[in-house]
């Protein structure tokens, strides 16, 4: 293992004490135990919006903690689960009276994690409400496995409902909200390379020279399908096809009721896109994919669009929500409407994401 | 009947079998997971080492009740709330219990599984640590109607586990992240089902000594 590191034990660590140097006017961290936090928190009578998961995908999700984003992010070691303590100690650290919502990827580590945070949050008296991000379409089914995996709509998803928060929305308008986001946004990823996590020290999987694998989530775990290495343009038709005609999709998910203190169960479709639908795309690198090669992507992906009839009204292209330094990328649609866009647009001022303000 | 010293020798043990298995659960888990299991176990519980001798005085109940604490917010990933949500409910149930029947011993992890299956959602069969920790329970709840003392009934019951760990090999994985894989996870002995029998054998070999 060949890496930028001091010790194996301190890459967190020493992550977060550089952002907290190098943004100080933006956030703060706390680091017993580890979370990033708004500098102005707690913003009162503002819905706090918290997510978390395991590190090695920034800027996500450290890096979109500022205005009209994330309020907290809770890291955990590189590729693991944050805990329970972290996410609790966040929202009681960010929580302006309004309330809390957690964006959650739909990970088994991450959802175990947070359920336990908003049982915790709950008992202390803090309004909480998480939402799961499950948009990966290489997962077809959700009876036989643990269902989509959260990935690239979580970026696009943060950045609207932090909007949302930030223009006064409750705590129930930026769960519908989210839930929205979700349900409209869909992904898929591939990898040409594997990725090393520091602590284990070698690659996460095997990939010889001359092939790739398809439909991967964001931490190196084996996908879909492994086939011969292919053009740009061919990856690329592949992933954009099986994104635009994905069928429509069922599962059910978990939210916790305010009022009887509880999880409930709730079935939620995503219907299939149409003709027309109007998109934000999303080219995104997951880590060691330059960005000149995304830009040959995303002219493939807008080719294939006019064809379609899928018209792309915004875009954002480059290293949101990665996997270290693996080679690879991952396309994702949001199914854009008024309130997604107006959202969207609105000024964002975060380490990894920042226009209008 | 069961001491707490031998209880606190479980965790101890336990704490050793997962350092020297550290590698072998990661190996495990880079097959068919996100190669992390045993790392994130062996941090747990060296947590679980540090915390141990500020409650050694304190009862059987207590003891774990703060190991599942300890193990929820150091572990993560998903081991992190379901082990530490079966020593969280092992512990109510042996609240101010300074030792333990063969009864109690068996109210105790039957609490600590179902607090699992309730937090993980997990079914028989579905390539997770649930298919060593259930066979484990039936062996060793027959084993204790039988009359049989505590040992033997724990030594039928870590069989049951290590066989039910080994079973877990040609299952298609429908839970966790292995279940991405679909029948790419036929024929890798799950990582949860294998530190399952590993912290079962921890007790038996604390309790025999």
């Amino acid at each position: 293992m060949k890496k930028l590191i001091n010790a194996v034990d301190d890459v967190v660590k020493e992550q977060l004490e550089g952002m907290l140097v190098a943004h100080p006017d933006m956030l703060k961290v706390n680091f017993e135990p580890k979370y990033v936090y708004r500098a102005d928190a707690p913003v009162a009578n503002k819905v706090a919006i918290v997510s978390g998961g395991g590190s090695g995908h920034e800027p996500m999700h450290g890096g979109f903690v500022g205005m009209g984003m994330l309020d907290g992010a809770c890291p955990g070691e590189v590729f693991t689960s944050p805990t329970p303590d972290q996410m609790y100690e966040c929202a009681r650290a960010v929580d302006g009276g309004a309330g809390v919502l957690f964006l959650v990827k739909n990970y088994t580590g991450d959802v175990l994690n947070f359920e336990t945070a908003v049982e915790l949050a709950h008992a202390d008296g803090i309004k909480a409400q998480s939402i799961l991000i499950d948009d990966d379409v290489a997962v077809k089914d959700s009876l036989y496995t643990a269902g989509r995996r959260g990935v690239g709509t979580t970026v696009l998803c943060e950045k609207v409902v932090g909007a949302a928060a930030e223009a006064g929305y409750d705590l129930d308008q930026c769960a519908d909200l989210a839930r929205k986001v979700n349900m409209y946004g869909r992904s898929m990823g591939m990898a040409i390379t594997s990725c090393t996590v520091p602590a284990a020290g070698k690659p996460t999987f095997d990939l010889p020279d001359d092939e790739m694998e398809i439909g991967i989530g964001i931490h190196g775990e084996p996908g879909q399908k492994r086939m011969p290495m292919a053009t740009a343009d061919e990856i690329t038709t592949m992933m954009v096809n099986e994104i635009l005609d994905d069928a429509a999709y069922s599962r059910t998910v978990r939210e916790w009721d305010r009022e009887e203190g509880t999880w409930v169960e709730k079935d939620l479709t995503d219907a299939p896109y149409v003709e027309g639908d109007e998109f934000i795309v999303f080219v995104n690198s997951m880590g060691g994919t330059p960005v000149s090669e995304l830009y040959a992507v995303y002219r493939k992906v807008a080719e294939i669009c006019e064809k379609r009839g899928a018209k792309i009204v915004r875009n954002l292209i480059g290293p949101y929500i990665t996997s270290l330094e693996m080679q690879g990328m991952s396309i994702t649609f949001l199914k854009a409407d008024e309130e997604i866009l107006k959202f969207w647009d609105a000024p964002v001022n975060t380490p990894g994401l920042r226009w209008g303000a | 009947m069961i001491t707490k010293a031998q209880i606190v020798q479980w965790l101890t043990t336990t704490a050793k079998v997962l350092a020297e298995n550290k590698e072998y659960l990661t190996q495990l888990d880079s097959a068919i997971g996100d190669a992390d299991h045993g790392i994130n176990m062996d941090r747990g519980f060296k947590k679980v080492m540090e915390k141990l001798p500020t409650v050694e005085d304190k009862d059987i109940g207590n003891v774990l009740k703060t190991i599942g604490m300890t193990l929820i917010s150091s572990v993560g990933g998903a081991s992190g709330p379901l082990y530490g949500t079966f020593f969280m409910r092992s512990g109510m149930v042996v609240t101010s219990k300074e030792e333990l029947s063969g009864d109690d011993l068996l109210q105790l992890l039957q609490a600590g599984v179902d607090g699992v299956v309730q937090r993980g959602r997990a079914q028989l069969g579905d390539k997770t640590m649930f298919d060593a920790l259930s066979p484990a329970m039936d062996a060793l709840r027959s084993g204790l109607e039988n009359q049989d003392d505590v040992v033997t009934a724990l030594e039928t019951a870590v069989a049951a586990a290590e066989q039910g760990m080994k079973d877990t090999i040609p299952l298609q994985a429908k839970k966790g992240r292995a279940s991405y894989l679909g029948e790419r996870s036929i024929g890798h002995q799950d990582p949860g089902a294998t530190s399952s029998y590993l912290i079962l054998k921890a007790l038996l070999d604390s309790v025999k000594a």
